[in-house]
């Protein structure tokens, strides 16, 4: 009796097991098989293998060496990095107004904000172009930052509400007993205790930034003033044959890994900070 | 909702001097409010008003400006022939549209329910204790970090039809018995985007959904224990309605995301009619067909049934987005 009760034990723990390999290997695979494509040459490259047998830097000399690659690179740092201290600057004022003040219309304001960052944005794109030409900004990477914020913003405003909703009430009654004005409870009591929040924050959407495809696509045209995914996605031959694999995998491993050791390193935050705010970076 | 607002301060007697703070607090929050409104309303509010616009014109992308009004011309004109027919054109009896309209749908409810699933069973083994949770959780944030188009390719790659990996292991398996074109055939387009997007976020639904399984308090689970509640009732009469508010927000976030799904399928499956969506169709329009008011028609379009479809989901599932009863 006792023999088989532990046999369904052992079977129901081996079967979880099975599962978690099961997910571990599926959510990793693929990046790892570009990792193995990406230092194959030549013919190795159409054999298909399953472990690393053989190895050159081929690949990542190419696209580090000719075309704009590392100008690519360089523009989406530049892009992101811009984009996502500007959300944050606008953001900060924004979110304590949302979070700490009762005013008429506030919870209207939240769901447009919440609204805006679910936008499809396809439907803004014939506006923003104008704007654009307009603004003199096309195939600039201002084109990008600007329309960037359409995201950002709403998402930066809407996850530091949540996050500076619960800090506790004591702190900031303590600091207007001391007649602190609300400008100085931002800048001197809660931005301390919001550093966290703002770089969980400020890495979400740097992220989305970094990952953007439409708008770059649409607002930039040439080689020089392209992202890194606008590049990624025209690294190709004339036709299906002549698609250099390689490189692109390189290429693909090289924006990647920043962000992979990134979330890696902030996991707890970004859980935290995806789940306040729900929002698919 | 306890402390979402800033209750009468306690510390401060008199209420002259708590309505004159309370005032003052909310013209600061007024200018704090201003930038981002501002910015909201130039990069957002404004470019959708001129698309809704250039709609009803005959704008093209050279000409911008002088662009005249025609109407509904691009949604919907008719001309009577000689004959006595009648001839309809524009955006509403276009059968592509309406092709796009329906892969955009299709998408939407197969990549969801997927994610919705898998998610949740995700979600539950993120939930047991175990040996190795914590690699569990980092390995399944990288599909999550990695940019669409970089997935995009490195499935491609994958799905190749004669040096792709997953047609070699479905050989060697002896699940497939010829090697298949995933992404150039039109019955396996959509199966193929189907798969990448799934894989790449169901992590996102894994953990809101992970969030909501912890708020769910453990004695309720000793106590049916104790009860002897079978564990797949227990999923049923206790999981699922607890963690429904978390399951309601996950889904249609990510429902709001496939429906305006546009850089996954426009570097998997180029100009394949089986996985065309309508964003895809629209920006085709608006700047490689050189048809600039009629893909503002097409993104007027989409906007609006994005819009029924999000009311219609909010109303029905009574979706509330603070989070429940926190």
């Amino acid at each position: 009796m006792v023999g088989t009760f532990d046999l369904w034990k052992v079977t129901k723990t081996t079967l979880f097991y099975l599962l978690v390999i099961f997910i571990v290997v599926e959510s990793v695979f693929p990046f790892y098989y570009a990792i193995l494509t990406s230092f194959k040459t030549g013919t190795d490259l159409f054999r298909v293998s399953y472990w690393p047998d053989s190895f050159s830097w081929g690949n990542y000399a190419a696209v580090l060496n000719t075309g704009s690659f590392p100008r690519n690179l360089l523009n989406s740092v530049f892009i992101s990095a811009t984009t996502v201290l500007l959300a944050l600057f606008l953001a900060i004022t924004a979110s304590f107004a949302l979070s700490r003040v009762r005013f008429r219309g506030r919870g209207l304001l939240l769901m447009t904000i919440l609204a805006v960052s679910m936008f499809p944005q396809i439907a803004v794109l014939a506006g923003l172009f104008e704007v654009i030409r307009s603004l003199g900004i096309y195939n600039t990477p201002w084109a990008l930052i600007f329309s960037y914020t359409i995201f950002t913003l709403p998402f930066t405003v809407w996850v530091l509400t949540t996050f500076m909703r619960d800090l506790p009430i004591e702190i900031e009654e303590a600091a207007i007993v001391d007649g602190a004005s609300p400008w100085v409870i931002i800048t001197r009591v809660f931005m301390p205790l919001m550093w966290p929040a703002l770089v969980t924050t400020g890495l979400l959407a740097f992220i989305g930034a970094w990952n953007e495809f439409l708008f770059a696509l649409t607002f930039t045209s040439s080689n020089d003033t392209r992202t890194v995914p606008v590049a990624i996605a025209l690294l190709s031959g004339g036709s299906s044959h002549e698609i250099p694999w390689g490189a692109i995998m390189a290429a693909s491993v090289i924006v990647t890994i920043p962000l992979v050791v990134l979330v890696l390193i902030f996991q707890r935050k970004i859980v935290s900070g995806l789940t306040a705010g729900g929002v698919k970076g | 909702m306890a402390t979402d607002t800033l209750a009468p301060p306690m510390a401060l007697p008199g209420v002259r001097i708590k309505s004159e703070l309370m005032q003052q607090r909310a013209r600061a929050a007024r200018w704090f409010l201003l930038p981002m409104l501002i910015a909201l309303a130039v990069v957002a509010g404004w470019p959708l008003l001129r698309s809704i616009y250039f709609s009803f014109t005959d704008a093209s992308l050279n000409n911008l400006y002088g662009a005249e009004w025609v109407g509904f011309n691009n949604y919907l004109r008719w001309t009577t022939l000689d004959s006595g027919k009648t001839v309809y054109r524009g955006l509403l009896v276009d059968p592509k549209w309406w092709g796009a309209v329906g892969n955009t749908l299709r998408f939407a409810a197969y990549s969801v329910t997927f994610e919705a699933i898998f998610g949740m069973i995700v979600a539950l083994v993120l939930n047991a204790e175990f040996k190795g949770r914590g690699i569990v959780r980092a390995a399944i944030l990288i599909p999550w970090a990695i940019p669409t188009i970089v997935s995009a390719k490195m499935w491609s790659w994958m799905l190749n039809d004669q040096f792709g990996i997953l047609n070699d292991l479905g050989m060697k398996l002896g699940l497939l018995s010829q090697k298949v074109a995933w992404t150039a055939n039109a019955d396996t387009a959509m199966t193929a985007v189907l798969i990448v997007d799934i894989w790449k976020t169901t992590p996102f639904m894994a953990l809101l959904i992970l969030a909501g399984l912890q708020m769910i308090p453990k004695d309720i689970y000793e106590a049916a224990e104790i009860d002897g509640v079978h564990p797949v009732k227990q999923f049923f009469r206790i999981t699922l309605p607890l963690v429904r508010p978390a399951l309601m927000v996950a889904i249609i976030f990510r429902l709001l995301d496939a429906l305006r799904i546009f850089d996954l399928i426009y570097v998997l499956t180029p100009n394949s009619d089986s996985t065309k969506t309508m964003s895809v169709l629209a920006r085709e329009n608006l700047f490689d067909f050189d048809k600039f008011a009629y893909g503002s028609a097409m993104s007027t379009m989409l906007f609006l049934i994005i819009a029924v479809l999000t009311i219609l989901y909010i109303w029905l599932g009574k979706v509330r987005f603070d989070g429940g009863d926190r």
